[in-house]
């Protein structure tokens, strides 16, 4: 188990690594930021002035260098549209984004398994189809159209919840929340709604197929033949073997999640870190939009390897594999 | 407590809260980004300055018909053509209580041309500042400058003790890696006083009851808040979420229109949008020619009658947009009404110039556009081309977003492309013609990549940067528009509309600059 964390561990430095250097040769794409930062009648002086300061004219690597030494000891520099330092920025708005995400998460556990278990079980139910349908319609429909849908709905038409923010939030040692407050609860609703739409269809079918399939399986036979109860087959043998693969793809969807949490956060100018990135495209603010790519990395190598742990728990097979792989190594 | 008390306590509570809302005016508005610092000496972008001008003050500012009036200054003179000396206003106290003086002006001044400052670039004359008493303050300038008000519109004054304490004294560096006090703080003379900031979420700001000016608003609060998504701004307006809000989208007009409770406010904006044309010598990048054809000025003239901008301001821009033959707006000193009428829309005239010019068939060119920078700037882009291509002139159209599109325009690798120049933060036609119309020379010529050059005009604009008499600037600033208006290095196109939506219980005055002066505000 250690020297898996320790392979792990080093696996995902590397991932970031190349992370930051795919992101830093891209940079040079993205465009100049001394346009965003100088008013339009500076001279010509004072933009090179400024290029040459911002190290923007230092060869690649050079560069790459200078940022990776930095982030190593934690500092990702100064954000040229905010003028704070990037990690300040980032610890600022995950808070927004993380609650979002992992309510979304839950939303889509919660709602996504009973119904993917129901379809399974009553395939020819009217209530299935219904779901089959919707769901359909949740996996086709893009993120930015549900998002304005609901805004039109129940912020213009209705009137019962806001359109865009987090509304008021609470700071508890630096992490501020808004889930304990009124208008922070209201405000969470649509956000989440929207970017959990994709993740309750796409579990939803995921259970079900799994279900279907493992239902087919002879052990399930033997089960019902040793006389035990439909719930005890269902759920205690049928469910427990289908949620090996929701386990991965819910820990891979919420890395997704984060990045796709751009558009959510975009349509509801939700203050998260996906937002802050948009910004940071546009205005060409290269320190925070490499710490923000070395971050997004960072969460999937983590999640990832929870992800790889959790299966240790689940499956008593692997335990026994890794056991005869430690001692046969 | 007795029922009776109980219920004359509530009642009692009850008239407190209904009073104290019949006082609270709150402004809740929203534009397309945040302001990025609450330094005022931290950025140069203008709706940064004018969210801070709320806070802190100039010297000089802009009243709402966009004349200079005295504010931190009462008044000024011209010692020598290089030393202007300025009498400070008396009786004015920052938010933190102490007393606004000469030191002040000094410390503040010092800041905003330190050489590490970001918005040095907008006091480019000023040699040094220096206290002559409490109340007046000495401004050396490099030479003769006539723009030194203009420029001081743009520059707030600190506390000079307050940046002291908090070790603020010299401007944020962005490539050293520091940050500001003033960054995140403020202490300024303005009629609000900052409340509470999240960025990108909300800056709060209330009345400062001890401001100097007597108050023409009668706001208690202003509720700043960024959203980026046009339908989402919409959105929160129409919910009643957000009382005003900049950058309505041609498209909703209608919309907000029609539904009750709201008024649109609209003029045409400083900002003026332009094509310019590439005159290196260098073949062009997606020309199929040999030569340069944009160095022939019958082709230039052709491009630009082969333009249709009526069809242009009906059918993309709603009627909304002023079609413009000068680059500058009328509301900018140097706008000459008696040069402003475009080169008539002719296709015919166009081929015609095109065959004398050796190019009977056409030629292939490039067009390159930002697509999130002006209003429908790649729609715009698309129906030139398309005008262009009937008479015979292949056009490839480039839409990127605008930092990409800037690094290529200036450093020399578009045929022709897109930009826009409102003239900020100078206000003044000088900007325009000494940056874009001057060929590259010292500090000349930053947006010339194309490599423009009248030797008439270089001398001109050298004449007005010092012109001391002012209608004889004038006259020299219409007649470098006149030359470059017969030479089309650049084809006006139109100012583009300033939309803005409030509730109709507000009151407000809405500028050709997009700045929102809110101190001139009143809710009903």
């Amino acid at each position: 188990m250690i020297a898996f964390l320790i392979r792990r561990l080093l696996q995902g430095a590397l991932v970031m690594l190349t992370v930051a250097f795919i992101a830093f040769s891209m940079f040079r794409f993205v465009g100049d930021p001394v346009t965003n930062m100088l008013p339009q009648d500076a001279t010509l002086e004072q933009r090179t002035e400024l290029q040459e300061r911002l190290g923007l004219n230092d060869p690649l690597p050079l560069q790459f260098g200078h940022f990776v030494t930095n982030a190593v000891q934690g500092d990702f520099g100064i954000s040229y549209r905010n003028q704070r330092p990037v990690s300040d920025l980032i610890a600022e708005r995950l808070p927004a984004t993380m609650e979002m995400v992992f309510a979304a998460v839950v939303l889509s556990l919660v709602i996504g398994i009973p119904m993917g278990v129901y379809t399974a079980l009553r395939r020819d139910s009217w209530l299935s189809h219904l779901f089959q349908g919707v769901s359909l319609a949740g996996i086709s429909v893009p993120t930015f159209v549900t998002g304005i849908l609901l805004i039109l709905v129940f912020s213009v038409w209705l009137n019962w919840l806001p359109s865009f923010g987090r509304g008021d939030v609470v700071e508890i040692g630096g992490w501020s929340t808004g889930l304990l407050t009124v208008s922070g609860i209201k405000a969470l609703i649509m956000p989440v709604i929207t970017l959990s739409l994709f993740q309750i269809t796409l579990i939803m079918r995921l259970v079900r197929a799994e279900m279907l399939e493992v239902l087919k399986t002879d052990y399930i036979r033997f089960a019902r033949a040793r006389g035990l109860t439909n719930r005890a087959v269902h759920f205690g043998h049928a469910l427990r073997n289908t949620l090996m693969p929701v386990i991965t793809i819910t820990g891979l969807q919420i890395g997704a999640l984060i990045a796709f949490a751009i558009i959510t956060e975009t349509v509801f100018q939700w203050p998260g870190m996906g937002l802050l990135f948009m910004q940071a495209v546009s205005f060409v603010d290269i320190p925070v939009m490499s710490a923000y790519l070395v971050m997004v990395s960072l969460i999937f190598v983590v999640i990832n390897t929870i992800v790889d742990m959790l299966y240790f728990v689940v499956d008593p097979r692997l335990r026994v594999d890794a056991g005869k792989n430690t001692t046969g190594a | 407590m007795k029922p009776i008390e109980k219920t004359l306590a509530m009642t009692l509570l009850a008239t407190c809260m209904a009073t104290g809302a019949a006082h609270a005016k709150t402004i809740t508005w929203a534009d397309t980004s945040d302001v990025y610092s609450m330094d005022p000496h931290g950025q140069a972008i203008s709706p940064t300055l004018a969210f801070l001008h709320h806070i802190y003050e100039p010297l000089v500012r802009y009243n709402k018909e966009l004349e200079i009036e005295p504010a931190l200054a009462t008044g000024w003179e011209v010692v020598e053509p290089d030393l202007w000396r300025f009498t400070l206003r008396e009786g004015v106290t920052f938010h933190d209580g102490s007393a606004f003086t000469a030191e002040d002006v000094v410390a503040s001044l010092t800041r905003a041309t330190h050489p590490d400052s970001p918005i040095r670039g907008n006091l480019p004359a000023v040699a040094r500042v220096e206290k002559v008493d409490e109340r007046t303050v000495d401004i050396h300038l490099n030479g003769n400058y006539p723009l030194l008000l203009n420029d001081l519109t743009n520059v707030y004054v600190l506390d000079k003790t307050w940046m002291d304490e908090h070790g603020a004294l010299n401007p944020v560096d962005p490539s050293k890696g520091e940050q500001s006090y003033a960054t995140t703080h403020t202490n300024g003379t303005g009629p609000f006083v900052l409340d509470t900031r999240r960025p990108d979420a909300e800056t709060v700001l209330t009345v400062n009851e001890q401001w100097w000016d007597e108050a023409q608003h009668n706001l208690t609060r202003i509720e700043f808040t960024p959203i980026a998504s046009d339908a989402t701004r919409v959105s929160a307006l129409l919910s009643g979420q957000i009382d005003m809000m900049l950058s309505v989208p041609l498209q909703d007009i209608s919309r907000l229109e029609n539904a009750p409770g709201f008024n649109i406010l609209e003029t045409p904006g400083l900002r003026t949008i332009m094509l310019a044309l590439n005159q290196s010598p260098e073949t062009l990048g997606d020309s199929g020619t040999g030569d340069n054809p944009l160095r022939d000025l019958g082709v230039r003239k052709a491009l630009y009658q082969a333009i249709n901008m009526e069809l242009i301001r009906d059918k993309l821009m709603r009627g909304k947009s002023r079609n413009a033959a000068l680059p500058v707006a009328p509301a900018v000193p140097g706008y000459d009404a008696s040069l402003d009428e475009r080169f008539p829309y002719d296709p015919e005239a166009a081929r015609q110039l095109l065959a004398e010019a050796g190019y009977p068939d056409g030629f292939s060119i490039g067009l390159d556009c930002p697509n999130d920078r002006y209003v429908r700037d790649e729609e715009i882009c698309q129906a030139i081309a398309a005008m262009w291509a009937r008479v015979g002139v292949e056009t490839r159209v480039n839409a990127r977003n605008a930092s990409n599109h800037w690094q290529t325009a200036l450093n020399g690798g578009s045929d022709v492309w897109m930009f826009g120049w409102a003239t900020l933060p100078m206000l003044d036609s000088f900007s325009i013609l000494s940056q874009v119309l001057t060929s590259p020379h010292d500090k000349y010529g930053a947006w010339n990549p194309g490599g423009y050059e009248n030797a008439e005009v270089d001398t001109l604009v050298e004449k007005i940067s010092v012109a001391q008499d002012e209608q004889e600037r004038l006259s020299m600033i219409a007649e470098a528009f006149a030359i470059t208006k017969a030479e089309v290095p650049l084809i006006p196109l139109h100012q583009q509309p300033l939309i803005w939506a409030t509730n109709d219980n507000i009151q407000l005055p809405q500028t050709p600059d997009n700045k929102v002066r809110l101190w001139y505000a009143t809710v009903e």
